[in-house]
């Protein structure tokens, strides 16, 4: 089906309502912030739109990706964490190298647990299915990387007083932020954690409901789905542990001095260039 | 006994010029007090002293070794630093006192904080929890936290600032029999000529960012 017939294709325009009941949903929590002068709605509309053009873009050309050649599949999964990584660096409020850090850390958390699916067969080597999936893993390892990265910036601000106390008595850097690194990867594995506690109990995912629909095995549905939790979990936990790590080195000059946050927005460019430099 | 030679120090942040070349001479076994209005520079020049922030021009000599060659945690640990804010950890005052040796991975015997507890008129409270300390208590707390470091120079600042005029007085009599006996090196910032006066054998006056004057307590206290 060509572009244009796919556009007006009745399922689509069905589609259309449907997309608008969910945006009245995301219009009332826009509203109730702008009520409680919670000042979110720009965030929360413009993700929220962006999502829905992303995805409407991508769904429009995944015909085309899938017929790629499968080794090109690494440079977009490569491209994805590159992309995820500058969405995710903004929450680390001004922390110093915060992309290269989500950099490594997403790329780290992602490739270990992609290369070993893949090698283990639970991921099939073809485009159709590692773009996707690995798409899942980036993403997912993206909110973990972004948890990582605010409550780390909000731990060590509100505790500056209290690690700079320390460091005066000749402590080492690291030994002065260790619990704030700790309570960082702590929170930022909490919905990998609770999802993994109610798997099955309250969250019955999508995926598994559609294979046992298509007629799959419902055990073998439920087995492949706990694989994609797992693989989500080893993501995130990779992905947290490598971020903490180097943000705990990043947050100190080598005169274990502890640096200023400064947030700045660089242009995507600008920073790619920096980082390639360094 | 150390002494501590500050040569030129400028700091600046975002090109304000917080230190404008300020050099001081402290002698071993010397109490010197810097006095001066809010922002004159005093508390920067405490951190920059102990290097938590690298000066933007300058050096500190210890001893007569340039202190960017001496290793930053073990330069912390001859140099200590009180902060205006205590900044405990929650926990109990035994945690607190002891967490230096204890993130470097030494032990304090139950006999030393006994003794530095007594020496800070804390006897007994090594298992109280440092959130139901007074302010002076937690002050109190602060000074020996750095005191079990043993430091050859110890760096005060404002360390009566906060506190009502009883705890100021206590503390201020703790800081007295550390100071006097002249085992260490000391600069103490405060907002409180008489205090200076009362307990440094020279004082510094600060104004933006520069030592504009620098005697005995008589010639800068007026």
């Amino acid at each position: 089906m060509a572009l244009p017939d796919r556009l007006t294709d009745p399922v689509v325009i069905e589609g259309l309502f449907q997309v608008a009941a969910a945006t009245a949903l995301a219009a009332v929590v826009i509203g109730i912030s702008s009520i409680r002068d919670l000042d979110l709605e720009r965030e929360l509309g413009g993700s929220f739109a962006r999502g829905f053009v992303q995805v409407i873009a991508m769904g429009a050309l995944i015909g085309a990706l899938f017929t790629i050649p499968l080794a090109y599949s690494g440079l977009l999964l490569a491209a994805m964490v590159c992309y995820a990584a500058w969405e995710s660096r903004k929450r680390g409020g001004g922390v110093p190298n915060a992309f290269r850090i989500s950099v490594i850390a997403l790329g780290v958390g992602s490739a270990v647990v992609i290369v070993t699916m893949v090698a283990a067969g639970a991921i099939e080597r073809s485009v159709r299915n590692l773009v996707p999936v690995g798409g899942m893993i980036i993403a997912n390892a993206m909110k973990t990387n972004s948890l990582t990265l605010d409550r780390f910036q909000g731990e060590i601000e509100s505790n500056r007083d209290e690690i700079e106390a320390v460091l005066a008595l000749g402590v080492p850097p690291e030994r002065a932020i260790s619990e704030f690194v700790t309570e960082s990867v702590r929170a930022s594995l909490i919905p990998v954690v609770d999802a993994m506690r109610t798997l099955g109990l309250v969250y019955i995912p999508g995926m598994m409901a559609g294979m046992i629909l298509g007629g799959a095995n419902p055990i073998y549905a439920a087995e492949y789905q706990f694989v994609i939790m797992g693989m989500i979990f080893a993501a995130g936990g990779l992905t947290s542990m490598t971020a903490s790590l180097l943000l705990g080195r990043a947050a100190f000059t080598d005169a274990a001095q502890l640096r200023r946050f400064e947030a700045t927005d660089p242009t995507l460019l600008a920073t790619l260039r920096s980082a390639l430099d360094r | 006994m150390t002494n501590l030679r500050a040569e030129n120090l400028c700091f600046e942040i975002e090109e304000e010029h917080i230190l404008d070349g300020v050099s001081l001479d402290v002698a071993s076994g010397e109490t010197v007090a810097i006095v001066g209005p809010s922002g004159a520079g005093k508390s920067s020049l405490l951190r920059l002293l102990d290097r938590l922030d690298e000066p933007t021009g300058g050096t500190v000599y210890l001893d007569g070794t340039d202190y960017r060659t001496l290793d930053p945690e073990q330069l912390r640990k001859r140099v200590g630093l009180v902060p205006q804010d205590p900044a405990l950890r929650s926990g109990t005052v035994r945690e607190n006192v002891t967490i230096g040796p204890r993130l470097r991975g030494e032990t304090v015997s139950e006999e030393r904080l006994a003794d530095i507890l007594d020496a800070v008129g804390l006897a007994g409270y090594a298992d109280r929890e440092t959130s139901d300390l007074s302010g002076g208590e937690a002050q109190r707390v602060a000074i020996a936290r750095t005191v079990v470091n043993d430091p050859e120079v110890i760096l005060l600042d404002e360390p009566t600032a906060s506190l009502d005029s009883a705890a100021e007085a206590e503390v201020e009599r703790l800081l007295a029999d550390l100071l006097a006996s002249g085992e260490r090196t000391a600069i103490l910032v405060t907002h409180d000529e008489r205090q200076a006066e009362r307990l440094a054998d020279r004082v510094a006056r600060m104004r933006d960012g520069q030592i504009v004057d620098v005697g005995t307590p008589r010639e800068v206290i007026t």
